[in-house]
């Protein structure tokens, strides 16, 4: 077992930068997720730990040795492969003996192995098939076999249930959380699927075009984005962002400031107070600012602070998505309760922000960083 | 769309009227499509299909080797006779030969040369066109380059110091090889593209799988490349004896009508234009031909069974 560091690492592809600048350390054992939309770099930083990429800068280390120079094989990492990359010409079987039989181990410990790891994944009938015999979620577990076999340093997955249909995904992703916990092997896993990212990570990395934007816990990072970005990119839907002004109320045309404070965030047609705790962090800041609220913070009230109107009304079961577009013609996502009074599409309504002060989130409308420093 | 829509409305209103006028309109289809390919009925026909047909007759008919008698038919009485004659079982094994010269070798430098070319260098793409370009060399201009290289006099072999007796293409031992030589160039490109092509869909990804698995290189090669590129392999194979079992123009310029049984390059077509034109027995040759055509005609099909049956490594 080992922890995984990257430190200032930097690979370019010509002209592009894929991954810029990335500092982040991987303690042992822990599940790490690399989260982003495509192209973002996380895939290139994966592979820079296998050892399939080389580094432009900065160094990968697994443990205490530093591996930018070290050859794939003597990494001593497992991936598995988004396509599983299984041979095709060899049974299931053999495919999982392979590692094994690169590293010179003798017969009766490959056989053992084998059977163990085949157990492990409930694969102990498929052992004699051929790889284009199999489904998509027997294909996907052979790979975790092969790579859980030779009990690595490290586990690399890169998007490892993407080819997988919904039902399957969502148990194989429990799977993977628990032969992680029970073999407690530090993973590097990427995925673009937030939702696999919120359930599964230990930590994740959020990154964008090459840059590395937040590392926290999923509750950390749902609860205080450290930037717009990360606002935006996790949740679903995402966090509303409006851009705004930071006002002291009475020069600014204010309603319903009531005694909760006097600074405001004000755009068009709204003026939205903040609570006391909030307004006192990030006072000074600004004056341009982005609020960020997520959608279950807010509701349709006729006290509400926001003027809008309603452009489309989603129902997904259990929760309604009421889409809204303020004056400025910022989209504003409401979330409801199935129960809720669903509004008429075009009709006029007034939106409301939770008093908790945790609801609020005020990002620097130029940077995009969180103001206030939580 | 018209065409597969029109049946299916003809069939939900089956009224004689409309089945007599789809009828006619199928016609009128058949037609154009018979228009269309008369172009090439009349050529294959001309140059393909009518000598292939008039093969079969003249194999019937046995032309007395004195000038100016007329051919009289033998039936298949000349068949036998000609398939175990010396000059033909020669001349099959000196084509034998020739093909396990040439096949293995320029499928091994075809595969090599695209193992090297499959790295994403710069500068790779103008080695492709390089490697790929005996495709389109002539067989006459190539022979006629190999033809000066390999001269006694102004060749490269002097030039290196090497001046065997009697000269490569007079030697009973050396003439083939040296036409072996140059078909092996010349297959070069074809083996190349084939093997680059079948290169193409090996994905990069079970080789970077074996490679984090433990593989070096070389296991990598014959343990995932190889076995991947079978049908691949095979395929060139198969085509490239098929090629080799109809070497003509080499043999032809560098050695020329004399010389070919004497320096055991004696090939088949060569064998059988020689029987033709200069021995002018047009029914032996004529049954030469309908044997090559067997052999080919067996290889080709051993091929299509191949394919048809083989493994699917569909991921």
């Amino acid at each position: 077992m080992a922890q995984v560091s990257f430190d200032g690492v930097t690979k370019r592809f010509g002209e592009t930068t894929a991954v810029d600048d990335l500092t982040l350390s991987v303690p042992d054992g822990e599940l790490l997720v690399l989260l982003g939309s495509s192209g973002c770099g996380k895939t290139t930083a994966l592979r820079l730990v296998a050892g399939l990429e080389e580094l432009s800068d900065g160094t990968v280390s697994i443990g205490d040795r530093v591996v930018n120079d070290i050859d794939p094989k003597d990494r001593d990492v497992a991936m598995v492969f988004q396509s599983y990359a299984l041979y095709p010409h060899l049974s299931v079987g053999k495919n999982i003996e392979f590692p094994l039989r690169q590293r010179g181990v003798d017969k009766e410990e490959r056989a053992a192995k084998v059977k163990r790891a085949a157990e492990t994944l409930g694969l102990g009938e498929l052992l004699g098939r051929k790889p284009a015999q199999l489904s998509g979620g027997q294909r996907q577990r052979v790979a975790l076999a092969r790579a859980i076999v030779r009990e690595p340093l490290v586990f690399l997955m890169d998007e490892p249930l993407s080819n997988l249909d919904a039902a399957l995904r969502v148990q194989t992703r429990a799977d993977i959380v628990e032969l992680q916990s029970r073999l407690r092997t530090t993973t590097l896993y990427v995925t673009h699927d937030q939702v696999e990212a919120m359930t599964m990570g230990h930590r994740i990395a959020v990154m964008s075009n090459g840059k590395l934007q937040q590392v926290a816990t999923p509750e950390d990072l749902y609860a205080r984005p450290s930037n717009a970005f990360v606002a935006h990119f996790l949740g679903s839907p995402g966090m509303n962002l409006v851009e705004g002004m930071l006002v002291e109320s009475g020069t600014a045309d204010v309603e319903g400031a009531g005694g909760r404070g006097t600074l405001c965030v004000a755009f068009a047609g709204a003026s939205v107070p903040l609570p006391a705790p909030v307004a006192d962090r990030v006072r000074g800041s600004g004056p341009d600012v982005v609020l960020g609220m997520r959608p279950e913070s807010l509701r349709l009230s006729p006290d509400g602070s926001i003027a809008a109107t309603v452009v489309i009304v989603e129902l997904l079961g259990a929760e309604t998505h009421v889409i809204c577009s303020t004056e400025t013609g910022a989209r504003v996502i409401v979330r409801q309760s199935a129960g809720a009074a669903k509004p008429g599409i075009g009709e006029a309504v007034r939106i409301e922000v939770d008093d908790d002060p945790r609801a609020y989130h005020l990002f620097d409308s130029s940077t995009g960083e969180r103001l206030g420093g939580s | 769309m018209t065409a597969i829509s029109a049946p299916v409305e003809a069939a939900r209103e089956p009224k004689a009227r409309d089945r007599r006028g789809l009828r006619a309109r199928l016609r009128k289809e058949a037609a154009l499509a018979y228009l269309l390919l008369l172009p090439a009925l009349v050529l294959f026909g001309a140059f393909s299909f009518y000598p292939f047909l008039r093969n079969f007759k003249l194999m019937l008919y046995q032309t007395p080797p004195v000038p100016g008698l007329p051919a009289h038919y033998v039936g298949l009485h000349q068949i036998v006779p000609t398939l175990t004659s010396t000059q033909f079982t020669q001349s099959l094994v000196t084509t034998i030969v020739f093909v396990i010269l040439v096949v293995p070798i320029s499928l091994l430098l075809g595969l090599a040369l695209a193992v090297a070319a499959h790295r994403k260098l710069k500068g790779m793409a103008v080695y492709r066109v390089i490697f790929s370009s005996t495709v389109v060399s002539s067989v006459a201009v190539a022979s006629v380059v190999f033809g000066t290289l390999l001269n006694p006099v102004v060749g490269l072999l002097p030039w290196l110091g090497i001046n065997p007796t009697p000269p490569a293409l007079e030697s009973t031992t050396w003439a083939l090889p040296s036409v072996a030589l140059i078909t092996i160039w010349q297959f070069l490109g074809l083996s190349f593209i084939i093997m680059s092509a079948g290169l193409q869909s090996v994905p990069d990804e079970l080789l970077e799988a074996a490679r984090i698995d433990g593989a070096g290189s070389w296991t990598r090669f014959w343990r995932m490349t190889v076995p991947l590129l079978s049908p691949t392999i095979f395929f060139a194979v198969v085509v490239s004896t098929i090629y080799a079992f109809q070497a003509f123009g080499a043999v032809d310029i560098l050695i020329g009508p004399q010389n070919a049984v004497r320096l055991h390059t004696n090939v088949l077509i060569y064998n059988i234009l020689n029987t033709l034109q200069i021995e002018s027995n047009p029914g032996s040759a004529a049954i030469m031909a309908t044997a090559l055509f067997l052999i080919i005609l067996g290889l080709t099909l051993l091929q299509l069974r191949f394919l048809e049956r083989r493994v699917s490594y569909a991921r």
